[in-house]
């Protein structure tokens, strides 16, 4: 089993071909007239961003403006740390992605392997029901879930950023489909030896499950961290802000100081980059599983 | 299903004093059953279905939050349809959903094209163009008022220095939406390229190495082997990409606000002001319902095109 994909979908395996295995020359393809400036391109954004986070702030409000900063500075972060409270944003927000990581692994493991192998009344029934919710658009739950929210006394509180990630259909639906494609052989060789469900689950079936719960990590991790709308209803009490919520509401207040504006950009977007390129080949796995499975 | 049919998983042996009777071997079958999907149960019921059912009663109601719903009836939707607010929400959507579907599609479908080989620096590439989709709504939104800024921003500077009159951008109600759609583009180009590749990569290699014996040139290989292929995928990646670009908010919020003059207003942007500005959350819930409706329509219709035309996208 390659350790890095998902068993289901033959697919992903191949998406990211390990480019740097062979060190032989490679013929010159005219696509790269195409492909370098579209790199470049694509890269813009990002590069901009770390440059203005380091410039500083008198020239970035310039006319006409430099194309590099004369010199490097800090000063955007320190702005940052010392008049906002970034540093207790970023904390919500990884509480929040760690929470829901958690969550969504223990919950939606059980809740697959529940419905992939466990046979009970009701359960195709249940599992129809979660399937559904796949289709129903966020916009249609906020108001509901605000007002329970607000019954319970969960607004304001890190605790509504983080209760709607616990658990979800996709990743139930993830689960399921990775166990039901690896051998039932271990699970019964397990069961006559006398282990009990449970004592199966956790020490037979989750093992096996890495690449799945790594897919189902990276989805919830996007999710979770990026999240905008959920956290803009649910909490106005700016110590429990989460990071995103924190630089979407600098736009209002704080358009004009750039260098930290995009030093808080950089602190929200490093952690993912950063991730992204530690575990490339798992996160396009994520994206083919969301979108070919979704 | 009998017992004797299932296997030593599905019916671990339970206690030896159960052992005789069935139904209470049954019993615990079905607790267990319970016990693994219950706790996710329960999330997904009173996160989605439960809110959902409740939504849709609070579209048939007038309520702030505060005083008793009033039960009125069709009401919100007839207000709905006559509301040019919300039209106006519709024809900003549907300007963006033409931007950024077919944009998003084709983008992904070159881009996916262009990777899907063996050349040096194909590493580098695949890094440069995938990178985005890690960006949030919220970064993007600075980045995109950062670097379309009519003053300050790269884009007018790089016009500026090719001696081409500067735009007004997301400060223009013109081109507004348009700055929302290249922003958009530019993080989720990954999702579509990822998809295209992978399906790319499903397409039998015989089948265009045959072509290339048979003196097909690349183009004609592309179109008349390798493009069939990728129909079903074609039609998943549209709905997709329209059901995401139905939905428009985040962007939104985090660059124009609605604004210039309304001009990026979408449908949610449109509800998120009724329900959580105004509190009007019975008309937001109706915006709300309308919207799943209408995503649904476009869902099952391309579904059913799809089906006509022997797609098998799902």
């Amino acid at each position: 089993m390659a350790a890095t994909t998902l068993q289901p979908s033959p697919e992903q395996e191949v998406v990211v071909a390990p480019v740097t295995r062979r060190r032989r020359r490679l013929p010159f393809s005219g696509w790269h007239f195409f492909l370098l400036p579209t790199a470049l391109v694509f890269m813009v954004p990002f590069v901009q961003m770390v440059l203005a986070s380091l410039s500083p702030a008198k020239e970035l409000v310039q006319f006409p403006r430099p194309l590099l900063p004369s010199h490097l500075t800090l000063d955007g972060f320190r702005t940052l740390f010392s008049t906002t409270p970034a540093l207790h944003w970023l904390l919500n927000s990884t509480i929040v992605s760690v929470s829901a990581i958690v969550a969504q692994s223990v919950l939606c493991s059980l809740a697959g392997y529940g419905f992939a192998r466990l046979k009970f009344k009701g359960r195709n029934v249940s599992f129809f029901f979660i399937i559904a919710t796949i289709m129903i658009p966020t916009q249609v739950l906020m108001v509901p879930t605000y007002i329970v929210f607000a019954r319970l006394g969960l607004l304001d509180g890190l605790g509504a950023a983080i209760v709607p990630w616990l658990a979800g259909a996709f990743g139930i639906f993830l689960m399921r489909q990775f166990f039901l494609s690896i051998p039932k052989e271990m699970e019964e060789a397990a069961a006559l030896d006398g282990c009990s469900r449970l004592q199966i689950f956790f020490r037979v079936v989750l093992p096996l499950a890495k690449p799945a719960l790594a897919t189902l990590a990276i989805f919830t991790l996007l999710g979770s961290w990026n999240d905008l709308v959920w956290p803009l209803i649910a909490i106005n009490n700016e110590n429990n802000f989460t990071i995103q919520l924190g630089i979407a509401n600098f736009q209002g207040t704080r358009r004009t100081q750039w260098e930290m504006l995009m030093a808080a950009n950089v602190v929200a977007t490093a952690p993912l980059i950063i991730f992204f390129l530690a575990a490339q080949r798992q996160f396009i796995a994520t994206m083919t599983f969301s979108g070919v499975k979704g | 299903m009998t017992p004797h049919e299932s296997t030593a998983v599905e019916r671990l042996p339970v206690a030896p004093a159960a052992a005789g009777s069935r139904r209470v071997r049954r019993l615990v079958d079905n607790l267990h059953g319970w016990a693994f999907i219950g706790p996710a149960m329960v999330i997904v019921v009173g996160l989605s279905i439960f809110p959902a059912v409740w939504s849709f009663i609070l579209s048939l109601q007038k309520w702030d939050g505060f005083s008793e719903p009033r039960l009125v009836g069709t009401a919100n939707y007839t207000r709905l349809v006559s509301d040019q607010a919300f039209w106006d929400a519709v024809r900003h959507t549907a300007l963006y959903t033409f931007l950024f579907v077919p944009a998003s599609v084709l983008a992904g479908l070159l881009l996916a094209v262009a990777l899907n080989r063996k050349i040096r620096g194909i590493g580098f590439y695949r890094t440069a163009i995938f990178v985005p989709f890690v960006a949030s709504a919220a970064s993007t939104g600075v980045l995109a008022t950062y670097l379309f800024s009519p003053q300050f921003g790269l884009v007018n500077d790089m016009l500026r220095r090719l001696g081409l009159p500067t735009q007004g951008w997301l400060e223009d109600p013109t081109q507004a939406m348009v700055v929302i759609a290249i922003m958009s583009l530019w993080g989720q180009a990954a999702f579509t390229t990822v998809i295209y590749l992978a399906a790319l990569q499903d397409v039998p290699a015989e089948l265009t190495e045959a072509a290339k014996i048979d003196g097909a040139g690349p183009w004609q290989t592309f179109w008349r082997i390798v493009w069939p292929h990728l129909s079903p995928v074609t039609v998943f990646v549209v709905v997709w990409q329209a059901i995401g670009a139905l939905q428009l908010f985040d962007l939104v919020y985090t660059t124009t606000r609605g604004g210039p003059l309304d001009a990026t207003k979408t449908i949610v942007y449109f509800l998120w002001e009724k329900a959580f500005r105004t509190l009007e959350f019975g008309y937001g819930s109706a915006a709300a319902y309308g919207l799943f409706l209408v995503t649904l329509t476009i869902t099952i219709g391309i579904v059913v095109y799809s089906r006509r035309k022997n797609l098998e996208a799902f």
